[in-house]
């Protein structure tokens, strides 16, 4: 068989041609394993090579991996989750009892007591009501049922699920669905998938990426000429800007999307992801009951939670959920049986879910270890956060936000004329074209603003706080010597 | 209250699984039976779904001790797990950015993993190539089937995009083509014939979609799924001449090729038979195929993974289907337990012996199962059975008297579903309806899984004869 195909050579006659393709597959892009990425691990291949280069690894910066970046899994869930996978291991007295009974009561409901059985597509039920007592629990008493709990794989699936259901129309009836810009470029690459509108919100990078809503009406207004706006999409705390949405703020937000009767998508996946003084996290849930019954049993809400950020950092067992609140019970049903197409979630990802929503109570064995380890985690992530946004701002020309929560920073970057120039000259996004010459230049990894949306004319990176301090100093002092450099090199 | 009285019509226009209204009463009846309600039996037997460990067949050790020393590395420091399970364990830890298997991975997975699949694909086929690039690990083989999908279906096109389809399919196949806004041009295996794949149907099916779509493909499973057969090579190469002569993407779902135990059959991989086929068609005919963790010995649906393997597309198509799996990652510990599958224990091994044990004895169950599926189901006169080659199903056919038939349409059932819901109310024995797959009009199938414990497999064909004959009796 010939790879011809392989080399580049174009193929007559293919039945698949992009000019045939799905034109909206075509449209799909997600900056964040895009071309940077890929020439990084290309560059990782010539290192590996023997490649003489100006370092000798490539710090992948790019994506919010913490485990990759060094941070170690809790304890007490990898042992539940080998328990899990080899139960025989439950007689062997290495394992803490707590860790033991949760595996059990996991293994009991499972098919054929094993996590390679399918579970119901919606999830396995006690997981859900486990989901359902953690969220009561965090927002004070207000009731969440297991039947408004969907399990998926990440955040990100059933993020484009919803999407999914809610997107129709044609022309100027298609659904618009408003989004932050900057935004996690995974909502663009999904609506772009479904071919929605797009309706961008500008954060206030003045105000900290604040959000206001003079913004939000002004982007609606405008969009209620080419679509129909129904949807409202909110990353709290947000990515990749990191800003902690205030309660009043949250407030108006809910406002806004009854008075122009949108449905809320609330993305919380940082939730335990908060650092800076003076902020907390508010959950949207919390707020719209807190608004009493006028907004809390009319607001349709989905707000979406993960394994894979937070403390515990584990982005490979792909687990997550969303609760959806509100929703029409017919559209409910439709949803239940959009969700049954994937099967299930990974069975893995959900045991860990029930992990992280029931952790050790004060009163078992796995306590004291699992909040050492919880506490730890976070404050190091408190403290990059703070040392990040520290060092980034002694450099002429680089301006940041405060990290007030997640896991990653969006440093403003001021190009020189000439640089933006010769970018352009190279057929390249300028801060793309900055990019790619620190990779080049430092090895280091990042994603240009431009894979997030920006305001025009002004130009980011996203960078992540994830690299252990010691490295992320060094990374800092680096991406300050780079940009000093090039400043002066297109001065 | 409701902005949502309009959603997605590709949505709304999804069928209900049939299956519904079995779970629903299953859960309720299991219910009824925690609560001491008394029946005829004490515990359902749900074997609806192709899932092994749900119907009772147990995990391979290899698997879960490497699974349980990934997850938690301190496992390895004592002397309970075997060397060789240590070994893999490592190397795949090493694969794993930052030691780790709760990390994201690269788009396509685990690269050292997709040179492992790429290497058992050649021994697979002989030797015809296999290149890593072209292959993408997925939550599961479905996932990567409705990503190929989603790039070949263009909702927008008039006419809209068809895809054709055998009768019966794999019920979930059929539902993501609906939500993806696709036509399904179903062309129909010939039962009497072990569900052969006739050239003619194929053409009738073609010139059926003149005038209401774009037939741009054609999915095929192979072993199959309901029906348990395995394509001949003969056949595998006339679809694939078929394929060529009429410009159709070719979707090979071959996610049970392990399991083949028909004493004549031998699965032959649609790459390796366009292989043999030579140039020119080897070289241009475009083949996506699909294989799984899921299914054969290993049996590990919960763990969501699988992967596609793409075979001459254009490489400007290739970047977009990279951007469309780049937004979602595949769970690592599917990715770990699928190079356990293509990499097994061999001999010489210390963990060998026992997973030769196991996996000998799953297939022994399994031949077993299938010799006495064969021989109950053909000994009644109104109910009988293709010759079962592969896959890990029964799916015989039921010739209801009219008034079964006549009393399903007075319950708003499908005859079938009315069988099985009777089945599983009187007899605690959970299949699911022919009408989920798509069948001959007028006809009547059930499936059922036939991987698991051969106890299990003989309470279910006691309860399932004593049922059957209670029931035609009845409406005699």
């Amino acid at each position: 068989m010939s790879q011809e195909a392989v080399n580049g050579v174009p193929c007559r006659g293919k039945v698949l041609t992009v000019e045939n393709m799905n034109p909206n597959v075509k449209r799909v892009e997600y900056a964040v394993r895009g071309p940077i990425v890929q020439r990084a691990v290309q560059i990782e291949k010539e290192l590996r090579e023997g490649v003489k280069k100006p370092f000798t690894e490539v710090i992948k910066a790019n994506i919010g991996d913490a485990q990759a970046m060094g941070q170690r899994p809790i304890t007490f869930f990898r042992q539940v989750l080998a328990l899990c996978s080899y139960p025989e291991l439950l007689e062997d007295n290495k394992f803490p009892e707590d860790a033991k009974q949760r595996a059990r009561r996991i293994l009991d409901a499972c098919g054929g007591h094993s996590i390679g059985a399918y579970s119901a597509s919606q999830g396995i039920e006690c997981i859900r009501q486990d989901v359902a007592r953690y969220i009561e629990k965090r927002d004070g008493g207000i009731s969440s049922s297991p039947d408004n709990i969907y399990l998926s794989t990440g955040a990100s699936d059933a993020i484009v699920t919803i999407l999914k259901l809610l997107v129709c129309g044609e022309g100027r009836d298609r659904t618009g669905v408003m989004i932050s810009i900057p935004q996690y470029p995974l909502y663009s690459a999904a609506l772009a998938d479904l071919a929605a509108v797009q309706i961008n919100y500008y954060l206030d990078e003045d105000n900290c990426w604040s959000l206001n809503v003079a913004e939000l009406k002004r982007a609606l207004n405008e969009a209620k000429q080419h679509c129909k706006p129904r949807v409202l999409c909110i990353i709290n705390p947000g990515n990749p800007t990191g800003q902690v949405q205030s309660r009043q703020c949250i407030e108006d937000v809910i406002r806004f999307a009854k008075e122009e009767h949108l449905f809320l998508m609330a993305d919380e996946v940082y939730q335990d992801n908060v650092y800076a003084e003076g902020c907390k996290f508010h959950s949207f849930k919390k707020v719209l009951f807190e608004m009493g019954p006028e907004y809390s049993s009319t607001v349709e809400m989905a707000s979406f939670h993960s394994t894979s950020k937070c403390y515990m950092g584990e982005c490979g067992f792909r687990g997550g959920y969303m609760e959806v609140i509100n929703m029409d019970p017919e559209v409910k049903a439709q949803l239940t049986k959009l969700v049954s197409v994937r099967l299930c979630p990974p069975v893995p990802g959900q045991a860990l879910l029930d992990l992280v929503v029931n952790p050790p109570q004060p009163d078992e064995p796995s306590y004291t270890s699992f909040m050492k380890e919880r506490t730890a985690v976070l404050a190091a992530l408190a403290e990059k956060a703070r040392l990040t946004e520290e060092i980034f701002n002694t450099v002429p020309g680089i301006t940041c936000n405060p990290v007030q929560g997640a896991m990653y920073t969006f440093p403003r970057i001021t190009l020189p004329p000439k640089a933006i120039d010769k970018a352009k000259a190279e057929g390249k996004v300028p801060d793309m074209f900055y990019c790619m010459k620190l990779l080049e230049e430092e090895g280091i990894c990042l994603v240009p603003g431009s894979g997030f949306g920006q305001k025009d004319g002004t130009f980011h990176f996203r960078m992540t706080i994830l690299p252990p301090t010691e490295k992320l100093k060094v990374v800092l002092q680096k991406i300050r010597d780079f940009h000093l450099r090039f400043t002066n090199e297109f001065s | 209250m409701s902005v949502l009285q309009e959603i997605s019509s590709d949505v709304r226009n999804m069928k209900q699984m049939e299956n519904f209204v079995l779970f629903r009463r299953t859960n309720e009846i299991k219910e009824e039976l925690r609560r001491g309600v008394r029946k005829s039996y004490r515990e359902v037997i749900d074997v609806s779904w192709g899932d092994p460990h749900r119907a009772g067949v147990k995990p391979l050790s290899f698997v879960r001790q490497v699974l349980a020393a990934c997850l938690y590395p301190e496992l390895m420091d004592g002397d309970k797990l075997m060397v060789d399970v240590k070994q893999r364990a490592q190397r795949l830890l090493g694969t794993c950015a930052g030691g780790s298997v709760g990390s994201y991975c690269a788009t396509a997975g685990i690269p050292q993993i997709l040179q492992s699949i790429s290497q058992y694909i050649m021994r697979r086929d002989g030797g015809v190539p296999c290149h890593p690039e072209n292959i993408y690990i997925s939550p599961g083989s479905q996932w990567a089937l409705t990503n190929i999908l989603k790039v070949l279906v263009n909702s927008e096109a008039s006419p809209r995009t068809g895809v054709l389809i055998p009768v019966p399919c794999h019920s979930t196949t059929i539902i993501s083509l609906t939500t993806l806004g696709a036509v399904a041009v179903p062309y129909y295996l010939r039962e009497e014939r072990g569900w052969a794949l006739e050239m003619e149907e194929l053409q009738r099916a073609l010139d059926s979609a003149k005038g209401v779509c774009n037939p741009v493909a054609l999915y095929m499973i192979n072993p199959g799924n309901p029906a348990g057969y395995v394509q001949s090579r003969k056949s595998i190469q006339e679809v694939i001449r078929f394929a060529a002569e009429k410009k159709l993407f070719l979707l090979a779902d071959e996610v049970y090729q392990d399991c083949v135990y028909g004493k004549e059959s031998e699965f032959v991989s649609y790459k390796r038979a366009l292989a043999e086929i030579g140039a020119p068609l080897s070289d241009s005919v475009e083949l996506a195929s699909f294989h799984t963790a899921s299914k054969g010995l290993m049996g590990e649906c919960g763990l969501r993974t699988g992967y596609v393997e793409l075979v001459n597309l254009d490489p400007a198509v290739m970047k977009h289907i990279n951007n469309l799996f780049s937004t979602n990652s595949c769970p690592i510990l599917g990715q770990i337990a699928l190079d356990v599958m293509v990499n097994p224990p061999q001999p010489g091994d210390p963990s060998y012996p026992l997973y030769l044990k196991e996996t000998q004895h799953i297939r022994a169950s399994l031949a077993q199962n299938v010799r006495r599926v064969e021989e109950v189901i053909n000994s009644f006169p109104d109910f009988s059975c293709q010759p079962l080659e592969g896959g890990a199903f029964a799916f015989p056919r039921l010739f209801l008297p009219p008034k079964a038939i006549e009393r399903a349409k007075e319950a708003g059932l499908q005859p079938d579903t009315f069988y099985c819901l009777r089945l599983l109310e009187e007899a605690g024995v959970l299949f699911s309806p022919g009408t989920e797959y798509g069948q001959k009009e007028g006809t009547y199938h059930i499936r059922f899984c036939i991987m698991t414990p051969t106890d299990t497999m003989e309470e279910i064909l006691r309860r399932l004869s004593a049922f059957h004959e209670q029931f035609m009796k009845e409406f005699s």
